[in-house]
């Protein structure tokens, strides 16, 4: 085994590096130009200028009105947002109280599902995934009800990297009318964001995730689309959203969202390759272990699998003794008592879900870095398959 | 998840790690489903564990207390081996993150069933 003193970080799905560049072009906004938006002097009028860019940027990028474009503190906020800011204006508009979402969805979307249920009295449906964690739009079209005021489906899973068919969703929303919101958080920066292509009505993003910094992220708002701000205060945002801007962190938002989709094609292609290394590299060197979510309609940069007889933090460890950086959904890695409900929902059993691992890879792997997880990889599995009462009684 | 150099080093070099055969107690645990499960192995002697040997599908807390507990245990009495805790087996890896206490808790248990396993067969043998 070679000896490593580099770290290998293959956990872009959790967060990314800020872009130098992107460092660099927030940089005055702290010192420089620190004027509040909202003055009437040049120092204020200086920052509002760059605000207002910065959201023509984003709207440029999905094919938006700038107005559309409201920036929030993280993909949180915004989820939480496009849920609460839709679902009480059209309920006390008198449209009704039941929401429809997939049991895949960050816990942004599910948590914020869970108190509108339990706490402000909306129903909720959840409609089923299939094995491959894909959501059928059919399935939404059969959930609708007459009292629906809003759809959320994510963009594309944050776990296993399976692409939802969001264009049809939007479609069948569409035709009844129904808002429509997806969760692009995993998407964004990679992905095709125009909100006309995917038939949104809403759309999140985080910045963290594309190379930007953590802290500040993106809903679009469609006009016309009924929205309740959940943060109140001044009127930023055109009255939607509450706060004095973030204008390095927007400045940052924009800069590394312009950098991704300036480069998306080639930097997707590269990614997958090296994606499709570890998939079929993986699969082909170690027993026993199955890939997660759409075999092809996946995020380029993720190879999530499950490991047979065993368990997913004992893996992450082995790996971190060695330098790799990666993730797992186990109850172990996670803190919860159960394994991912998203493997769950996907009718992965529980005891192959705790196995799960995933790799993301991002801009700076490289072919050297898949070659080293190869080299490691298979070893620990074993190591930790002979330890495995599970393993002995195959 | 903040694991001490103890609870790393043992989950690196995991002691008395397989199985014995013919072995005189046999304790298991926990389930696939939950994500942790034990098997402990014991060979007794004049009421002494001479041989203890583990297996674990588990985490890296489940794996360290696995091998700290055998360690501690190999060639004591079956009373002290009886008596021994999951808070004994936490201290001696230095302490484990409040969340993982299950983990040696299992470690304690199965041992408890393997001494249990060992005495129900060998009912004349009080320790």
């Amino acid at each position: 085994m070679e000896e490593r003193t580099r770290t290998i970080y293959l956990d872009h799905a959790a967060t990314t590096a800020v872009d130098p560049r992107v460092v660099e072009a927030m940089l005055p906004y702290f010192t420089e130009h620190y004027g509040n938006a909202s003055s009437i002097y040049s120092l204020g009028r200086e920052t509002h200028k760059a605000v207002d860019e910065a959201r023509r940027t984003v709207a440029d990028i999905l094919g938006c009105k700038p107005e559309e474009v409201i920036f929030t503190s993280c993909g949180s906020e915004s989820d939480n947002l496009a849920l609460r800011g839709v679902s009480l204006t059209q309920r006390e508009a008198g449209k009704g109280h039941h929401i429809i979402t997939s049991p895949i969805e960050h816990h942004a979307i599910g948590h914020t599902c869970e108190q509108l249920e339990k706490h402000f009295g909306f129903e909720v449906t959840y409609v089923p995934v299939d094995q491959h964690g894909v959501v059928d739009p059919d399935e939404i079209g059969r959930a609708i009800r007459d009292d629906t005021v809003l759809i959320s489906i994510m963009y594309a899973n944050n776990e296993m990297g399976t692409i939802e068919p969001i264009a049809e969703i939007g479609e069948i929303a569409r035709e009844k009318g129904i808002p429509f919101h997806t969760d692009a958080v995993q998407a964004g920066g990679t992905l095709d964001l125009n909100v006309d292509r995917l038939n949104v009505d809403l759309l999140s993003l985080s910045a963290h995730k594309f190379y930007g910094p953590k802290g500040v992220g993106v809903l679009y708002v469609r006009s016309g689309t009924p929205l309740l701000p959940t943060q109140t205060g001044g009127g930023h945002e055109r009255n939607r959203r509450a706060g004095t801007e973030n204008v390095p962190y927007i400045v940052g938002l924009a800069t590394a969202l312009r950098l991704a989709y300036d480069h998306a094609e080639s930097n997707n292609q590269r990614i997958a390759a090296l994606r499709d290394r570890l998939i079929d590299e993986i699969t082909a060197e170690i027993p026993d272990v199955q890939l997660t979510g759409h075999p092809t309609h996946r995020l380029p940069n993720n190879a999530s699998f499950v490991f047979k007889y065993i368990e997913g933090e004992a893996m992450l460890l082995n790996l971190d003794l060695v330098g790799v950086c990666a993730a797992s959904g186990s109850a172990c890695t996670t803190g919860e008592s159960e394994p991912s409900f998203v493997l769950t929902a996907m009718n992965v059993p529980p005891e192959i879900a705790h196995g799960s691992l995933r790799l993301t890879v991002g801009r700076e792997n490289t072919d050297a870095d898949v070659d080293y997880v190869m080299s490691v990889l298979p070893g620990i599995v074993q190591k930790l398959r002979m330890m495995s009462p599970l393993y002995a009684a195959r | 998840m903040e694991y001490s150099e103890l609870v790393i080093e043992h989950f690196q070099n995991p002691r008395n790690v397989g199985i014995i055969e013919e072995a005189d107690g046999m304790g298991k645990m926990g389930s696939p489903v939950c994500g942790d499960l034990m098997e402990i192995y014991i060979k007794v002697d004049n009421n002494h564990i001479e041989d203890i040997k583990f297996r674990t599908f588990g985490c890296g807390a489940a794996i360290a207390s696995g091998s700290m507990a055998s360690e501690m245990i190999k060639g004591k009495s079956l009373t002290e081996a009886e008596a021994l805790t999951d808070e004994d087996v936490a201290s001696a890896l230095g302490g484990l993150p409040e969340k993982k206490m299950h983990c040696s808790n299992l470690a304690a248990s199965t041992l408890h069933k393997a001494i249990e396993d060992y005495r129900n067969k060998h009912d004349e043998d009080k320790g």
